[in-house]
Formats: structure tokens, C-alpha cells, sequence
């Protein structure tokens, strides 16, 4: 076995007696000592702490960094203003994914690509292959960088008192630069828990310094440090998609739901002519929210969905809800069965057990 | 971390015979440790007989699930009915209050792991 990857923050999670596991190659903390369930409460009553430091960072600049971007991705970039980030995707020609990511636009003629980090090899590769046809330079700054994700309701409180930077006017998806405990940071009010909150962003060796001023600042209101568990149950809470759970390559932007980042009208890109295509036909399954009806039935990533006992689905992510309190899934089901409140049967070891379509996201915040 | 009046499993459950040719059945601290918060444990019906080294139940937690294997056979004597409500005592007390299933053993002990044995089982796997 090769050697685990390791971030700028590992001996921090080892001095706080985390729960170390193998997260696609990375040595990362699954969870602390209090727990999956105290860190999700502590996200969404408190807030939680989140070295996210193994994502991807591509760097695009050049004159034809936004045309590039464009032609990689089906939302509409030239509509973002300097300072602000939207959700989107690297898509095949086929609208299938490559990865899902985000796109901060730091300047007229220069992108920040936040890509996951299982695939942040593959989506380099990627960017590069295309480039070449576009003015621009391409660079892989994941190695040097650190990302902090700070989320819960009490964040802004934890954390202007570090910061010079007024954080209250950051809006949602909007980013600014800045001091984090006299770090410089790229600060951004984006998560991916559901809740209100920052991911820094900074030099990696700079990170422990800005984890630790975090720490120290939060604790006292109940912070906690917070791992890949939670993090999961925080994000199907909000019907979040996973690469490699809800969108993969073999899953296409709009059978996943995700027809909102897709900007038909914008002009061409990868992907826009399969997606045209699709929207045309509607596509033959669809993502459904689901809660399984008995408390002793937790659906799990992959498990096959049946109908008279034949599989006409599959779960793509699965856990009881700590927040709803109830067992909740996301499911590939056929369109026609696809009906709030439509009864279906998943297959838990060898069982048969009744779900039931629910609205989605499963939870959404009080603003 | 391991009771010197239990016997062990290499999938991580323990047994404590009370030499009346009963026993108590629950799963390690080990065990409990990398499940994470347990959510649900399902048990069998009282009166159930059940062969050593088969599954008795499943033991939920946030994260994942895992089998149970009862390690001697038996017949169910009592489950613990607190876990309905209480799973959590499997974490905070898994050799008291998170106990899963009484027995009245029908063979023996045999191709169980002392304490020492089990130690050595866990120290390989965790490193």
C-alpha cells in the first residue's frame, strides 16, 4: 500500500485523538471523540470545525481563462462578478461528470477552480488537455494550499473577532481576501453543510495557524472540531450531491437533478449537445429524497431499489438523519414512479423494506 | 479495554458465561469504537436457537452496519430491551449496560479468544 497523503493538519487531528481513516488516498479524520452525532449538532446549533485542506485548487489566468472555463463548464461564467462563486461541473461530451466543483472569479482574466480531492488529478489532466486552444495558464496549487471550513450558525461570531475583514457584507457565494489570525486568506462564505458559514482558504503551512486561532476562538462557544463523518449526514441533510454517490460518470447533469447549473442558452460547451438531447426526452430516472418507514431499516449507499422484486434502481446515499431523525436516502428511481409520496422498496440484506418519497432538501435552515 | 472474565471473537464480539450454563453476549470496546455512534441494534426473538458463529443480529451506527455472530451456540434467553431506546449504552458501557443477548449455551467455548489473545488480535489490527 502506498503511502497516505496527509494535510498541514494531521497533527492537529492526531493531538485531538481523531479517528484517522483512508479517504481516497488521504490520511483524514472521519471523527473526534465526541462523536458523528455531537459534531452534526454542534454544525447546526453551534458550530463545527473542518480541515478540508485535501480538496483540489486550479488556478486559471490569461485572456482566455473565462472562454476556456466556459467551453469546460455548463454554467454560465461570464455572468459571475469579481468576488463571486457559483457551483457548476466538468461535464463529458456525453453531459455525464467528471467532478463537480466551484468557480471563484478572482479577477476579469483569472478563476480559482475548487475541485474534489479523489479527482483533482483527473480534473488537472482535464483542464490542461483543453487549455492549449485558449490563452491561459493552468496551475495546480492544491499541494500548497490549506482550506478551513468553519460552519454553523455562530461562525460569523467565532470568527470576525480574528479578522479585520468586515465579514457580515460577504454574501452567500461571494469570497473576499484578508486576514485570518494575521494569516492571509481568501475568505468564503460558502459550505457544504447547510448552514451559514466560511471556508478559508491559505498558504498550507500557514493552515495549523489559522485552525488553532479558530479553535481557541470557538471553543468557548461550543465549537467543535468536525470530521468526514458528519460532514457526510450534513450534506444528504441538504440533498448535497457526492461524486461517486449521486453524480458520476455514468449520471448526467439533469437526471441528477442538477439542470440549474446547466445554462443551455450561454453557448457551447462540453456536454451541451447530450444535454440538449436529454431535455428533449425526459430522462428515464430521476433522484428522489426518500425516508425508509421502520426505524430498524437504514438504507446504505448502493443498496438496490426494487419494485416486484425486480431492481429498477439504486440508493446513491444513504444514513439516519441526525437532525430529522429518521432514516433518509437519496435514490435513482424510474421517472413515472418518481411522485411525492410514491411508496417504493429497498433491498437491505436480503429484506425487502418500504420507503416513501419525500420533499427535498430534508433540512433547510431558518434565515 | 479487555475483561479478564470474557472470552472473545475475532469479529469482535465478547461472552461472559455465568456457570450456570447461561451467558451474556456483546460486542468490544473495539468494536464500538470503530462502528461510531450506534443508532440501532436489532435483535433476535427470545427463544431463538441459534449456532455459534451465526449471525444473532445487527448492530447500526451513523456510518455503517455491522453483522452480529453469536460465539457459542445457544438458545435466546433475553435481549436487552433498553438498546430500543438507549443504543447509545452500547458505546458508553459495551461489557455492562450495552450487553445484546442472554444464552443458554447448548455446546461449548470452544475456538474462543482470551484476553491476551484478543489483545494481540486488536494491537495487529489497529496498526
Amino acid at each position: 500500500m502506498s503511502e497516505l497523503m496527509k494535510t498541514p493538519l494531521n497533527a492537529a487531528h492526531r493531538a485531538l485523538n481523531a479517528k484517522m481513516v483512508d479517504f481516497g488516498g488521504w490520511d483524514m479524520p472521519v471523527q473526534y471523540p465526541a462523536g458523528i452525532l455531537a459534531e452534526h449538532e454542534a454544525v447546526r446549533t453551534r458550530a463545527g470545525l473542518f480541515d478540508v485542506s485535501h480538496m483540489g485548487e486550479i488556478r486559471v489566468k490569461g485572456p482566455g481563462a473565462l472562454a476556456l472555463i466556459e467551453h469546460l463548464t455548463p454554467n454560465a461564467v461570464s455572468q459571475l462578478v469579481i468576488g463571486q462563486i457559483h457551483y457548476t461541473a466538468f461535464l463529458y461530451e456525453n453531459g455525464t461528470f467528471v467532478d463537480d466543483l466551484l468557480v471563484y472569479r478572482e479577477g476579469e482574466e483569472e478563476f480559482l477552480l475548487v475541485v474534489n480531492a479523489g479527482n483533482c488529478d483527473k480534473d488537472f489532466a482535464w483542464v490542461q488537455t483543453h487549455a492549449p486552444a485558449f490563452d491561459c495558464t493552468v496551475v495546480n496549487e492544491s499541494p500548497a494550499t490549506g482550506q478551513i471550513a468553519l460552519q454553523g450558525p455562530r461562525s460569523l461570531a467565532i470568527l470576525q473577532p480574528l479578522t479585520e475583514t468586515p465579514l457580515d457584507p460577504i454574501g452567500y457565494y461571494f469570497f473576499t481576501h484578508g486576514q485570518v489570525a494575521g494569516v492571509p486568506c481568501l475568505i468564503s462564505r460558502t459550505g457544504y453543510t447547510g448552514e451559514d458559514g466560511f471556508e478559508l482558504y491559505c498558504a498550507a503551512a500557514d493552515a495549523p495557524k489559522v485552525w488553532d486561532a479558530v479553535m481557541a476562538a470557538g471553543t468557548p462557544q461550543g465549537l467543535l472540531p468536525a470530521g468526514l463523518g458528519c460532514r457526510n449526514t450534513l450534506r444528504l441533510e441538504c440533498k448535497m450531491a457526492l461524486y461517486g454517490h449521486e453524480i458520476d460518470d455514468t449520471i448526467h447533469a439533469l437526471e441528477a437533478g442538477l439542470g440549474w447549473i446547466v445554462k443551455l442558452d450561454k453557448g457551447p460547451f462540453i456536454g451541451r449537445d447530450a444535454l440538449l438531447a436529454a431535455k428533449a426526452a425526459p430522462a428515464a430516472r430521476k433522484l428522489v429524497g426518500f425516508k425508509t418507514l421502520e426505524k430498524r431499516d437504514i438504507a446504505r449507499d448502493h443498496m438496490p431499489v426494487v419494485k416486484d422484486g425486480a431492481p429498477v434502481g439504486f440508493v446513491t446515499s444513504g444514513a439516519p438523519s441526525p437532525t430529522c431523525g429518521i432514516n433518509l436516502g437519496l435514490a435513482y428511481v424510474p421517472t413515472d414512479q418518481a411522485v411525492l409520496g410514491g411508496r417504493f422498496q429497498i433491498e437491505i440484506r436480503g429484506r425487502a423494506v418500504d420507503a416513501e418519497i419525500i420533499r427535498t432538501p430534508f433540512y433547510k435552515r431558518q434565515k | 479495554m479487555f475483561p479478564a472474565d470474557l472470552l472473545y471473537t475475532k469479529d469482535h464480539e465478547w461472552i461472559r458465561a455465568a456457570g450456570d450454563g447461561t451467558a451474556v453476549v456483546g460486542i468490544t470496546h473495539y468494536a464500538q469504537e470503530a462502528l461510531g455512534d450506534v443508532v440501532f441494534v436489532d435483535l433476535p426473538e427470545v427463544g431463538a436457537t441459534i449456532g455459534q458463529g451465526e449471525e444473532f443480529g445487527t448492530v447500526e451506527s451513523v456510518k455503517t452496519v455491522s453483522e452480529l455472530n453469536l460465539p457459542a451456540a445457544g438458545e435466546v434467553l433475553a435481549v436487552n430491551e433498553t438498546l430500543a431506546d438507549h443504543p447509545e449504552a452500547v458505546n458508553e458501557d459495551p461489557y455492562g449496560a450495552g450487553w445484546m443477548v442472554k444464552v443458554r449455551l447448548s455446546g461449548g467455548l470452544d475456538g474462543l479468544l482470551d484476553p491476551t489473545a484478543y489483545a494481540a488480535l486488536v494491537s495487529a489490527e489497529s496498526h
